[in-house]
């Protein structure tokens, strides 16, 4: 059951991660297939016992970000038309190809020699709790700092569509 | 999970939703009547038996299920058949973490009336409701239709904008219950605390003062936590997209939004979305806030342990299993009851109405809210040490 689900799902989130590549002519397909591939990605960490990463890939990637870029997309009504000037290049295209399949199998290869056998994962090991005590305990530090540039990100972003306001 | 574990939670599960949904339509015609005077849908009959009303639920779908299947021209034929699908899922398997009980040992079975008990209950709805969003999205792009483009626009604009306040908004509630597992929130609803309990660890009445038990509150979310009980709702409501806050709808000004182009059963099932969340809402509600399926003051275990006597084990929790459902659903009916009288009573909000509710009331409240609860928490701590 789970190597079927492992299979199902990596071969969804690949195939999909292509899709975004692939579907040149319409953005809205690039999009979506993004969103096929975060939540490919999310129910691969299900499967890794670590649930809570999972959803909030869903809730923040798959339902929250991909959304505001289709937003735009559709506010800028961004329908078939663009990107024709890469199918006018066969060898860059061919050149690319080559590049992308090599990074691939090098990658492949070198992760296949270095690979260890799984760990024994402990029930508990990716839930809430479990993450909750360890960001705020081990790594409390880092979890202020980020939350002190989000805030400036925050603070920056407002400013920023003020001055387009004003 | 055992067989019968997953039979009775499922029987629930298809009871509830096979029931509510239609049933919603007639709720929400005969609520509307007669908040607005008139008598309502009476009319559809079957050999002259009309049961006030009832059979409308039952011609809609035959309608709905006869009508012209369109698809515009220029449309993206195939967001444009899965976008309802997207959008009415969701709903549907929200329903899978809600408890509508809690645990019970009958004949040697061991019957959880959860279909699933995750550890991360409440964050399942948030994520699967994150996705609802595409179902609205993609539909108004997918039609080719300018009225469409501003409604999906609207609704990506809208439901972010309250998933933000959504999820901050109780998260004062799960500092205080320390999990994200429904069923776990509605075991520790059981419990009650003294009122003037702080009296005696503040040393101003001597320990074991008799008068301190008699006022006894239930721990609920909404005592815990009054006012995200409503933020919660408004931000539920905001979600689901219904008036008050159907702006992506907004019927004077864009016709129909985001499901214009939609006829037949693919719009019947954007409605069916909207009924369903209605109840998803009422029972998240109740499970969150309201007590789940329990009685106020009445500890569930204290109960089958005081019935076993006369009624044997196995019946004891059998009688309080059908107890705690239907304690379940008067509270779900009564949300529900609250939410359609909001529903016909506000006019619909402008559209920055909307936003400025969700970015500068809401999440500003929530956020306030954490900072409170978590002084609260402490001093409770630093009191009754």
């Amino acid at each position: 059951m789970r190597t079927a689900l492992f299979w199902i799902f990596s071969v969804m989130a690949v195939g999909s991660a292509l899709g975004v590549v692939g579907s040149l002519r319409s953005p809205i397909n690039s999009a979506l297939s993004l969103v096929l591939s975060m939540l490919a990605l999310a129910g691969l960490y299900v499967l890794l016992e670590a649930q809570f990463v999972g959803l909030i890939q869903v809730m923040v990637y798959a339902g929250a970000i991909v959304v505001l870029f289709l937003f735009v997309i559709m506010l800028l009504n961004l329908r078939g038309s663009g990107a024709g000037s890469a199918e006018s290049r066969p060898i860059g295209k061919a050149a690319g190809a080559v590049v992308a399949v090599g990074a691939v199998l090098w990658l492949v290869r070198r992760l296949a020699a270095s690979r260890a056998p799984w760990p024994e994962v402990d029930p508990t090991y990716g839930t809430t709790r479990a993450i909750g005590e360890a960001l705020y305990t081990d790594y409390v530090l880092s979890v202020q700092v980020a939350g002190v540039l989000l805030l400036a990100g925050i603070i920056a972003a407002v400013v920023l569509a003020k001055k387009k306001i004003d | 999970m055992e067989t019968s574990t997953v039979f009775v939670a499922l029987f629930l599960f298809v009871l509830v939703l096979l029931v509510f949904s239609p049933i919603m339509t007639w709720v929400e015609r005969k609520q509307s009547a007669l908040m607005q005077n008139r008598i309502g849908a009476n009319r559809a009959e079957v050999f002259g038996i009309k049961a006030l009303g009832l059979i409308h639920p039952l011609a809609d779908a035959i309608k709905m299920i006869m009508k012209e299947d369109m698809v515009p021209t220029g449309a993206h034929r195939f967001l444009h058949l899965v976008s309802p699908f997207i959008a009415v899922v969701p709903a549907i398997i929200s329903f899978a973490v809600i408890p509508y009980g809690g645990t019970y040992q009958m004949w040697g079975a061991n019957v959880s009336l959860c279909v699933a008990d995750l550890d991360y209950g409440v964050l399942y709805v948030f994520a699967i409701g994150s996705i609802a969003t595409y179902g609205s999205m993609l539909a108004g792009w997918a039609g080719n239709n300018n009225f469409g483009m501003l409604g999906s626009i609207r609704v990506s604009a809208q439901m972010i904008s309250y998933e933000v306040a959504l999820g901050i908004t109780v998260v004062g509630l799960f500092m205080i219950f320390g999990t994200l597992r429904l069923t776990e929130i509605g075991v520790m609803q059981q419990e009650t605390f003294r009122l003037f309990g702080f009296l005696e660890h503040l040393d101003l009445v001597s320990a074991g003062t008799a008068w301190l038990e008699w006022i006894r509150i239930p721990m609920w979310g909404i005592v815990l936590q009054p006012l995200p009980f409503f933020m919660f709702l408004t931000a539920l409501m905001a979600e689901n997209k219904r008036a008050p806050f159907d702006t992506p709808e907004g019927e004077s000004e864009i016709v129909a939004g985001y499901f214009i182009e939609y006829s037949g059963m693919k719009f019947g099932l954007y409605m069916m979305g909207e009924w369903i969340e209605v109840v998803v809402i009422s029972a998240l509600l109740t499970a969150m806030f309201l007590g789940g399926w329990s009685l106020p003051w009445v500890s569930e275990s204290g109960m089958i342990s005081a019935l076993t006597p006369s009624f044997g084990e196995n019946m004891a929790n059998l009688i309080a299993m059908v107890l705690a459902v239907h304690v379940f659903l008067i509270k779900v009916v009564a949300l529900i009851w609250f939410q359609m009288l909001i529903r016909w009573s506000m006019p619909r909000f402008r559209y920055d109405q909307v936003m400025n509710l969700g970015w500068k009331i809401l999440l500003p409240l929530s956020l306030a809210n954490i900072v409170i609860t978590a002084f609260g928490i402490l001093i409770v701590q630093e009191v009754t040490r």
